[in-house]
């Protein structure tokens, strides 16, 4: 089946699929949103607790989503994984430190005699949510804007500036998307807590922080959205790459379909904010999840079709990266195609996992009924 | 430009935090399947004891693998920091089992880990042993598809060098998956998580029998972890000899410097015990390799080859090479990859100025000298040999305490069975001091496989330094430092929150 498929064909599919996971890792920093909530909405200890017990049972999800997404980049896109995280080091070790951090400290916070303190584990938790989701958006930002690299004819790369990535956090689009993605995370944070937890308390201060977070988040949107639309990006021909005014504005125009996800994702997490802060309802968690996937989706998938850069060269514009020129081989790209199928496989036991252990919301007696809760 | 100092603090920070992971992943590996055989008990004997007991083990379970799965997480990604060229110019292979590791395992580890720990009051019982098995099951998977990788460094097939992406590329994905010594390394590795697994549990019983406490629980404990440690240990000798008989056929270098051979003959001995000559230098013929040996003959060439007539090359036969036996010497090997290089480099610029005859040529020129391709890139021939000392000593200590650990097992389980296990206290005491032995037996392990492979990042087709990311030193330097403090802080932890709940107990905890 993929072995009869065009090399370009896999590689859009391959594109479209890892832009899949990026979007589905997206939606589950929510975890890393509620992260950043646990003093604001918790007035005292058994409020937290029961916060980080319901973030705790779906940690792992963006940590696995995060890991996942590095794995298919470097097995489908080899050359993109080479040149970026190797070229912008310390932001990709910035962002890996607040990921190591994190894993640790749901199940160390607290136990007793645990070296570090709770209050450490806590601050841990903190930096992942808010300088490793600010970070992730810079970087995800930079395939837009694009990084200091050149290659050569034997397509090794190296960084032309000392910096190694840290000069990304000085571009407004990159820091506008990261800043976006941070009160995304937050308000989906409150949705999913909206959703998850019976404490009536909990929720009204839940949805007084959604509205906050909210105000934040549409805006930084929306500047965001405006930058993109009228941005120049790098498109390529026959003879090379070269800069294109209005060059996302025109891929919406070009790829409806894309622009049709994006106004869809958008309504929907919008829908979802609506309904929890003016129906008192519970649901938005679903609408925006949906409709982040959906948005995050259309970004990413902006970068690997219609002739675009994934990855420009701000030092050497031919030396920028595209799906064709930085994937796998028409082989591997197969083979992995196959192993792709298991993708509905893997979503569908998450679903009844996830609708097995949250069928009842966790209460504040639940947890402290529990030794083992975090 | 001379990388020499980059190269070895690329590898440095990344033996680091492979060495720091793999102080956690035996323990997941291992305790895992034992806590989901105590979970089985538990469901077909419905006594609630057992459920305690599981319950108990899951703890540490936990503990040990929130920091296996934050040490992790670099590991993946310091291919791209690290690693960039290795990263494109065998991506294309070795990027795929990295991926299915992370679908098929990682997902099915981090999904059910949460119903395994929280899941207790919300599913059914058969619903939860399921999930604690697919935890089990979803932690060997990941180990598979890193060691199928790995051992695709050790012996790379399946894969064929593109002129004009200038990498090598898939050919066969099966030859990938079912290569020999990755076949060997799963094995091997994934069975020596077991043995620690039992070790682990084995001794933590054994300090409470010590302490004349939890003496039910321990006797169980200790009866279900030296039956599973017990057979694993048995399996995992006899998958270091099919690993070793790999390596003796594909890495001789690594043979030869993990037995010290430094001249090849026929009938060779196994070195049980002994002490380098440190004096003793590749070439040099007025020195004796040890200063004092007990040596087990016809042993290694049994081993190796399966034959105890057979020649075993030494380091001296693989460097200046071996007529009689058709072993060509590295200098010549070098020159060929010279030439390689250059074809290759002509190929390139012919294609660009788009002189397709002289590319022609170029490329049969390469394509009669690619398999030594990566030797161009050595610029002396004794490099090939990998440092000896510490691959010799690692393998012996490695060996030594895998012996010891299959007795430890069939003593613990066989006092356990007649019911005098409390009364043994030496060898309770033994079985404690054996938990450390058992981690340094897995790291000695992996500097075996890893050093030994030396100087090649690719078995004999791609070395080290032509595999790093072109870095400042000092970036390196920052983040190993950083690596070091935060790892050596959360192991502090781990240890002191685990010693902690093992004084707690069973009831406590």
């Amino acid at each position: 089946m993929f072995e009869n498929l065009s090399l370009l064909t896999l590689q859009q599919y391959w594109w479209f699929l890892v832009s899949l996971i990026g979007a589905l890792f997206i939606f589950t920093t929510f975890v890393q949103g509620g992260q950043t909530l646990l003093y604001k909405i918790a007035k005292n200890e058994k409020q937290r607790d029961v916060l980080v017990a319901s973030l705790g049972r779906k940690w792992e999800l963006a940590f696995t989503g995060l890991v996942m997404f590095g794995g298919a980049l470097f097995a489908a896109f080899p050359l993109f994984y080479a040149v970026s995280f190797s070229g912008a080091y310390y932001v990709w070790m910035a962002i890996l430190f607040c990921f190591i951090i994190q894993a640790v400290s749901y199940e160390y916070r607290k136990k007793p005699n645990n070296f570090l303190g709770k209050r450490t584990y806590e601050v841990f938790l903190f930096i992942n949510g808010s300088l490793g989701i600010i970070l992730i958006g810079i970087a995800l930002g930079t395939l837009f804007t694009g990084g200091n690299f050149i290659k050569n004819d034997m397509n090794l790369s190296a960084w032309t500036l000392q910096s190694r990535g840290l000069e990304a956090i000085l571009n407004p689009f990159n820091v506008a998307f990261g800043l976006t993605l941070f009160f995304l995370a937050r308000v989906q944070a409150s949705l999913y807590f909206l959703n998850n937890i019976a404490h009536k308390e909990i929720e009204i201060q839940t949805r007084i922080q959604l509205k906050n977070d909210a105000i934040f988040f549409v805006g930084f949107f929306v500047l965001l959205t405006i930058m993109l639309l009228t941005m120049s990006g790098f498109s390529y021909d026959m003879e090379g790459f070269y800069i294109e005014k209005y060059k996302f504005l025109s891929n919406f125009l070009a790829t409806p379909i894309l622009l049709i996800l994006f106004l869809l994702g958008t309504i929907m997490v919008l829908y979802a904010i609506f309904i929890s802060l003016f129906k008192n309802s519970t649901k938005g968690i679903w609408f925006s999840g949906i409709g982040t996937v959906l948005v995050t989706l259309s970004l990413l998938c902006l970068l690997g079709f219609n002739h675009t850069a994934i990855y420009p060269s701000l030092s050497d514009i031919q030396s920028s990266l595209n799906i064709e020129n930085s994937s796998g081989s028409h082989y591997t790209l197969s083979v992995m195609g196959y192993v792709s199928l298991m993708v509905p496989f893997v979503l569908g036991y998450i679903v009844i996992v996830w609708r097995a252990m949250d069928k009842t919301k966790i209460t504040s007696d639940e947890i402290q009924a529990d030794k083992h809760h975090y | 430009m001379d990388n020499t100092l980059l190269v070895e603090l690329s590898r440095a920070q990344f033996a680091l935090t492979a060495l720091y992971h793999w102080l956690f992943v035996p323990l997941t590996l291992g305790l895992s399947f034992i806590v989901a055989i105590m979970e089985t008990i538990y469901v077909k004997t419905n006594n609630p004891e057992w459920k305690k007991l599981t319950k108990f083990w899951m703890g540490l379970f936990a503990i040990n693998f929130a920091i296996g799965v934050a040490t992790g997480i670099i590991m993946e990604f310091e291919f791209g920091t690290n690693w960039s060229n290795y990263s494109w110019i065998v991506g294309d292979i070795f990027g795929a089992p990295l991926a299915i590791e992370g679908l098929m395992a990682f997902f099915m580890e981090s999904t059910f880990f949460a119903v395994m720990f929280f899941g207790w009051n919300k599913v059914s019982k058969k619903a939860h042993l399921l999930s604690t098995w697919l935890v089990a099951i979803g932690s060997n998977l990941s180990a598979l598809w890193i060691l199928i990788a790995n051992g695709w460094m050790q012996h790379p097939v399946g894969m064929e060098f593109s002129v004009d992406t200038a990498r090598f590329e898939m050919q066969n994905f099966f030859d990938v998956l079912f290569n020999p010594i990755g076949v060997s390394k799963v094995l091997h590795t994934v069975s020596s998580g077991y043995v620690m697994g039992s070790l682990f549990v084995v001794g933590i019983s054994s300090w409470y029998l010590l302490k004349k406490r939890d003496i039910l629980f321990a006797k169980r404990s200790i009866i279900v972890a030296a039956s599973f440690g017990l057979i694993t240990s048995i399996f995992l000798i006899t998958t270091g000899d099919e690993s070793a008989h790999e390596v003796a056929k594909k890495q001789p270098a690594k043979l030869a410097a993990m037995e010290g051979l430094y001249d090849g003959h026929k009938r060779a001995g196994i070195i049980a015990i002994g002490q380098l000559n440190t004096k003793k230098e590749i070439g040099d013929n007025n020195e004796d390799p040890f200063i004092w040996k007990i040596e087990v003959p016809y042993a290694l060439s049994f081993l190796g080859y399966r034959d105890i007539n057979a020649f075993v090359p030494g380091m001296n036969d693989l460097v200046y090479g071996n007529k009689e036996h058709g072993i060509e010497p590295v200098n010549e090997k070098i020159e060929k990859g010279k030439i390689a290089i250059k074809a290759l480099r002509s190929y390139k610029d012919s294609k660009k100025q788009n002189d397709l005859q002289n590319a022609k040529i170029a490329l049969k020129e390469f394509r009669k000298y690619e398999k030594y391709f990566g030797y161009g890139y050595i610029s002396d021939p004794k490099k090939i040999i990998p440092p000896i000392g510490i691959t010799f000593y690692s393998f012996h200590i490695m060996v030594g305490l895998g012996s010891w650990f299959a007795g430890l097992f069939l003593l613990m389980l066989y006092f356990s069975m007649i019911g005098k296990i409390e009364n043994k206290r030496l060898l309770l005491r033994a079985s404690l001091f054996s938990i450390p032995l058992g981690y340094i037996a897995g790291e000695a392990g992996w500097i075996v496989a890893e050093v030994g492979r030396q100087p090649w990042a690719i078995q004999d087709m791609l070395p080290v330094g032509m595999a790093t990311s072109q870095l400042d030193t000092t970036a390196v330097i920052i983040t190993m430092s950083l690596f070091t403090i935060i790892f050596t802080a959360l192991l502090i932890a781990e240890i002191k929150i685990m010693i902690t709940q093992i004084k707690l107990g069973q009831e406590e905890a």
